[in-house]
């Protein structure tokens, strides 16, 4: 294996699973709580919330790229004030990479945490609250352990889109070997050069290795869920 | 004592509710739709009405006055569902322990339910749901327990399996319990105090003799269904017979089957249909109970019929007949009566503790 790849190409795999890893991770939490008020709340907005976690999933992802790059950019609006006060730098980093990783895999993390949650009947929230459990007791001791196995299944498929991101992390980041350049990114760059095929098809193999596992994780996690639904 | 006052609005229209119940079992009794739900889910905190007071004993629960309003999980409301609504993730130990293990020994025992606690909810019978349920509501020590159609989703064995139980939390448990059902055998059997509501406001209020036993309760709880509740003492058995006798201040009553020990007080529901008016005592008649009866009331149905209240001792009955009957008997106020009533027309589902 390791005369397969050359170093800046195990630095890609390894930067591909790192970047994944802090996207999903980062990204879980939110949109537990998007898909909660989602699922749970009416509140003015609500559909433009809806719409506006869902627009990753419908724009280009170029589109995205450069609208990350001009938002958070250090010219950007946010970017800007995040360098100048915190001396956070996004663009053309692997921070960047994970940032446009979990914006892509958001809209996925939420649908499938918000099926899991409505799935949830709210009539055993009340009971829990008539029992004396405050609301952040209900969430950690009914809510939570119940969509436990669909907020897995949206974990995964988070993580398994943002191993695949190529898009909007090459316009946001571009591809610098060792700092910002992913497993898609380096089979783009291999291709464009001659006598490359061996080292592409390796990539191309972990590529599939790592999407099948998750997909199957997911497919698994997700059967249990049905089966805990069902009682 | 609960005390409660509230108008809300129920889809298109108006729910204005005001009664107390006082410690025992408060049947909340109406049609299907009439807000009842509503009633104990507003005391509950579950739906916050447009103005009003609740309140338990002293404890202001809402108040839209001084704008009071507690919390649903501060306002130690147990709360038996319909469906049970036990915790699928959890056993059936780790269910009642969710909301405290007050009295937990009493109550797993009051219930039963010593052999089913590690179950899993799924696992269990309906009847054993909704036992897990109650248990887990008393053990959160609450000051109020209510219970929304609790037997609704049972069979008829399964009521049979849990009434008992009622009865014996009606009888030992010290705080107010409001009881929502639109089954008249469940009121007879369990309540002590009854509320009835019709058309979102409480049509009748009272000790559940006296609203059973009123003419007027009979178009409300539906000419098939209605029927006074007395109380009774068991006096003897005839063995042979397989039949029990039963006295109360108005005579003796002779009813199928064996139940309860020599003494022990029982409720009895006398079916409203099943009780026949006659002027004179009559003779070579095949019904075994014929008590000595005033009129003391009439009330004229929309219908052929006619409610006819009847006084026997300190007790009240009522007895359901055609209109063209009470005017061939002459029937007034006042007059004295026989009432006859088939042994066999009150069943088992009419005897409680």
């Amino acid at each position: 294996m390791t005369e397969l790849f050359d170093p800046t190409q195990w630095a890609a795999i390894r930067l591909s699973l790192w970047v994944s890893c802090v996207a999903t991770i980062f990204a879980l939490p939110v949109a537990t709580w998007v898909a909660y008020l989602l699922a749970r709340k009416s509140f003015p907005g609500r559909q433009l919330l809806n719409g506006l976690v869902h627009l990753p999933l419908v724009l280009p992802p170029v589109v995205t790229g450069y609208l990350l790059l001009v938002l958070m950019g250090r010219q950007g609006w946010i970017g800007g004030p995040l360098y100048d006060v915190f001396g956070i730098t996004l663009a053309f980093r692997w921070t960047g990479a994970a940032l446009a990783a979990a914006i892509m895999a958001f809209p996925l993390m939420v649908r499938a945490i918000r099926l899991a949650i409505e799935a949830v009947d709210p009539g055993l929230e009340d009971a829990a609250r008539t029992l004396g459990a405050s609301r952040t007791r209900v969430f950690g001791t009914i809510t939570l352990p119940m969509i436990l196995p669909g907020l897995l299944a949206g974990a995964i498929l988070g993580f398994a889109k943002a191993l695949g991101e190529f898009g909007a992390t090459i316009t946001f980041v571009a591809a610098i070997p060792g700092q910002t350049q992913t497993i898609p990114s380096a089979i783009y760059g291999l291709l464009q050069v001659p006598g490359e095929e061996p080292a592409v098809v390796g990539l191309v193999v972990v590529s599939i290795i790592f999407a099948m596992g998750a997909l199957l994780l997911s497919e698994w996690f997700a059967r249990r869920m049905a089966k805990r639904v069902a009682g | 004592m609960l005390d409660i006052a509230i108008k809300t609005k129920l889809g298109d229209f108006p729910l204005s509710v005001v009664f107390q119940a006082p410690k025992g079992l408060t049947a909340v009794f109406g049609r299907s739709g009439v807000g009842k739900t509503s009633l104990i889910n507003a005391v509950a905190g579950l739906v916050t009405p447009d103005e009003g007071r609740i309140a338990v004993d002293d404890r202001v629960l809402f108040d839209s006055a001084t704008k009071t309003n507690t919390p649903t999980q501060k306002r130690r409301a147990g709360y038996v569902f319909q469906d049970a609504r036990l915790f699928p993730h959890m056993t059936v130990i780790q269910n009642l322990r969710y909301g405290g293990t007050h009295d937990e020994t009493r109550v797993i025992d009051m219930l039963g339910l010593d052999a089913l606690l590690d179950r899993r909810p799924a696992t269990l019978s309906g009847g054993e749901r909704q036992r897990t349920a109650l248990a887990r509501a008393l053990m959160s020590d609450p000051q109020i327990l209510l219970m929304d159609e609790p037997l609704a989703a049972l069979d008829a064995p399964r009521k049979a399996e849990i009434m008992p139980y009622i009865e014996r939390l009606r009888d030992e448990v010290k705080i107010p319990i409001i009881y929502v059902t639109h089954d008249v055998s469940e009121v007879a059997r369990l309540a002590t105090t009854l509320v009835v509501l019709d058309a979102g406001k409480v049509v009748l209020n009272g000790p559940v003799e006296q609203v059973l036993s009123d003419p007027a309760a009979v178009p409300l709880v539906g000419v098939r269904d209605a029927g006074a509740v007395i109380m009774t003492k068991v006096a003897g058995r005839m063995l042979d017979d397989n039949l029990t006798e039963l006295a109360f201040s108005g005579g003796r009553l002779v009813l199928p089957g064996q139940f309860g020990a020599l003494g022990q007080r029982v409720r009895v529901r006398i079916p409203a249909q099943d009780v026949i008016i006659s002027r004179e005592k009559p003779e070579g008649l095949s019904a075994l109970n014929i008590l000595r009866v005033t009129v003391s009331g009439i009330e004229q149905g929309q219908g052929p019929g006619v409610a006819v209240g009847l006084t026997a001792g300190n007790e009240r009955i009522l007895a359901r007949i055609t209109r063209r009957s009470a005017r061939l008997l002459g029937l007034e106020v006042g007059q004295e009566v026989y009432a006859i009533l088939k042994a066999t027309a009150v069943g088992p589902q009419d005897v409680g503790g």
